[in-house]
């Protein structure tokens, strides 16, 4: 009988469990956990403070998960050493294993700013703990600093905006959600964030912090009672880099998810794996490619035959009503679509749909999203057509045939 | 296992099946009192123009990417039948994203809903099918692909 171990108890180990299983029905699994929960959906976390879910319903897989798919899960331990048959915790014992998933996730990053350690009230906003640690201190008057205005820092705001007395975020970037959206879009956003009550410090960074204040790099100060880092996060890619394995941002993974190691495979927020959009390697630190990424692990760990090379970046997030979506790249030529208060931007470069941002009209994105996932030639479908309202309609009768008259 | 199939040549665009949709999901006996002077929001949808039309809805895909998406876990197949949890959904329209047909809208209420093909409400059967006046979408077995 197969032994696997998985070192994370996040997405990427509920994919690759759930992979393994569509081969190997009797392998034996060992999921190794540091946090001290039931696979929970990490994302979710802003949705709990916000009151729009609970811990119950936070759980990504039911109560029976674990027994149902025949696994054992050591909680409260770390993975220190992997070696190709083994994995070490940090109590010493070592478990055994014929193939090993490393899906450790990512930490935040905490840049080194001086002071930081007088400030009494401070946490990250990553995990199940730091939600809940944040949420005991939040009070009506509370006055919060965000440090970040990405997905983390902006999603943390939400969260907690009818909980507290006061929002400000700062950021090194001169826009909100620099990794997802241009200047425009940017704009839009931080406008309809401003409006609701959060204020921004953008292009400026805390130089010094002294208990309750910041001391910001433009000369102002910040009083604040909390303090939430969300500047950025780090791939945890330790256990592959000490044993020797490939390792640039995050664990070198190839399409079949496995790493330069015999026998050890890698997904998830700590993986760097195939970006079909640019034609390389990078961090994808997404949810949707953690659970596929992990589930083709899984599967080829089985013995099973299963790649992953259509990865993009895309997200949709939606913030105090205001929904956006965004994918692929924005290097090519851009097209846009304005309403009042809507905007639907393209990139279209050789031909082809390359990227897309969508701020308040999100209708039927999916059909954009896998036009650059399949690289459809734009001379072939009514694009043009599709930029107000995203239709099937733009596809030859033919490929509608296939669509809905098949099974696919 | 059966799904919803199109036969678009016969589809006259009268987009009775997002009515029958939303009356047969609104759990309400009475057709005019649960629909009359509302904004409907049904599970399946009429593309098209003038002279070519079509209802869209959930494909049930064999490899549902809605399903590895969903940041809540909230989407399932169970015996073939993609479902929503939809007190698990947080309404962050990531099925949105990345459904390839466009099938997927959220409810009134900003979370998700989809076709569950009507296994689990009153009609037992898709309702979208048995009231298209020219069998222009068929509920039937059409063979699943290794």
């Amino acid at each position: 009988m197969k032994k696997y171990v998985i070192i994370g108890n996040g997405t990427a180990a509920v994919g690759c469990i759930e992979g393994i299983r569509s081969i190997d029905k009797t392998g034996e699994i060992t999921v190794i956990s540091e946090e001290n929960h039931h696979v929970y959906s990490r994302p979710l976390i802003s949705y709990y403070l916000e009151n729009k879910t609970d811990l119950e319903h936070m759980k990504y897989r039911d109560d029976s998960f674990y027994k149902d798919n025949g696994c054992r899960v050591i909680y409260g331990k770390k993975a220190v050493k992997i070696s190709r048959t083994s994995v070490t915790l940090d109590d010493k014992t070592a478990i055994k294993g014929d193939k090993i998933l490393v899906a450790t996730g990512s930490r935040p990053f905490v840049p080194p700013i001086a002071g930081l350690d007088t400030v009494e009230k401070k946490f990250g906003f990553m995990t199940l703990d730091d939600a809940l640690t944040l949420e005991k201190v939040l009070s009506k008057d509370s006055r919060v600093l965000i440090v970040g205005a990405g997905l983390i820092g902006l999603k943390c705001a939400e969260g907690i905006r009818d909980r507290v007395g006061s929002i400000t975020v700062c950021d090194l970037a001169d826009r909100v959600l620099s990794s997802i959206l241009d200047n425009d879009c940017a704009a839009i956003v931080q406008k309809h964030l401003e409006k609701n009550g959060i204020k921004f410090m953008l292009g400026d960074t805390v130089e010094r912090l002294d208990g309750n204040k910041a001391f910001m790099k433009n000369g102002s100060e910040v009083n604040f009672d909390i303090l939430v880092m969300a500047v950025g996060v780090r791939a945890n890619s330790e256990p592959v880099k000490t044993a020797g394995g490939e390792v640039n941002r995050g664990i070198i993974v190839n399409s079949k998810m496995e790493t330069s190691l015999p026998h050890i495979y890698a997904a998830g927020d700590c993986a760097e794996g195939f970006d079909a959009s640019i034609g390389k390697n990078r961090v994808l630190a997404i949810l949707p490619n953690a659970y596929i990424g992990g589930h083709t692990a899984g599967v080829n760990m089985a013995g099973g035959d299963s790649v992953f090379d259509n990865a993009i970046p895309m997200n949709s997030i939606g913030f105090l009503g205001l929904h956006i979506m965004s994918a692929g790249n924005y290097s090519g030529v851009c097209s846009e679509e304005k309403t009042d208060n809507t905007l639907k931007r393209f990139f279209t470069k050789d031909g082809k749909l390359c990227g897309f941002i969508l701020i308040g009209a999100t209708e039927r994105a999916g059909i954009y999203t896998a036009l650059i996932r399949d690289k459809t030639p734009l001379k072939t479908i009514d694009f043009d057509l599709t930029k107000k309202v995203a239709s099937n309609f733009i596809f030859s009768k033919k490929i509608r045939g296939k669509k809905f008259g098949g099974v696919v | 296992m059966k799904r919803v199939y199109v036969n678009e040549e016969w589809c006259l665009g009268c987009h009775l099946c997002e009515y029958n949709c939303a009356f047969a999901n609104s759990g309400l006996k009475d057709m005019a009192f649960a629909l009359k002077d509302k904004k409907i929001f049904p599970r399946i949808h009429i593309e098209g123009d003038n002279k070519i039309s079509f209802a869209v809805s959930c494909r049930h895909c064999t490899d549902p990417i809605c399903v590895k998406s969903c940041i809540a876990g909230a989407i399932s197949k169970v015996d073939g039948v993609v479902k929503i949890d939809r007190n698990k959904c947080v309404g962050c329209l990531t099925c949105v994203l990345v459904c390839p047909y466009g099938a997927l809208a959220p409810a009134e209420d900003g979370i998700m809903q989809k076709c569950e093909l009507c296994l689990h409400n009153s009609c037992g059967a898709p309702a979208c099918v048995a009231g298209c006046p020219n069998k222009a979408i068929v509920y039937e077995e059409r063979g699943e692909e290794k």
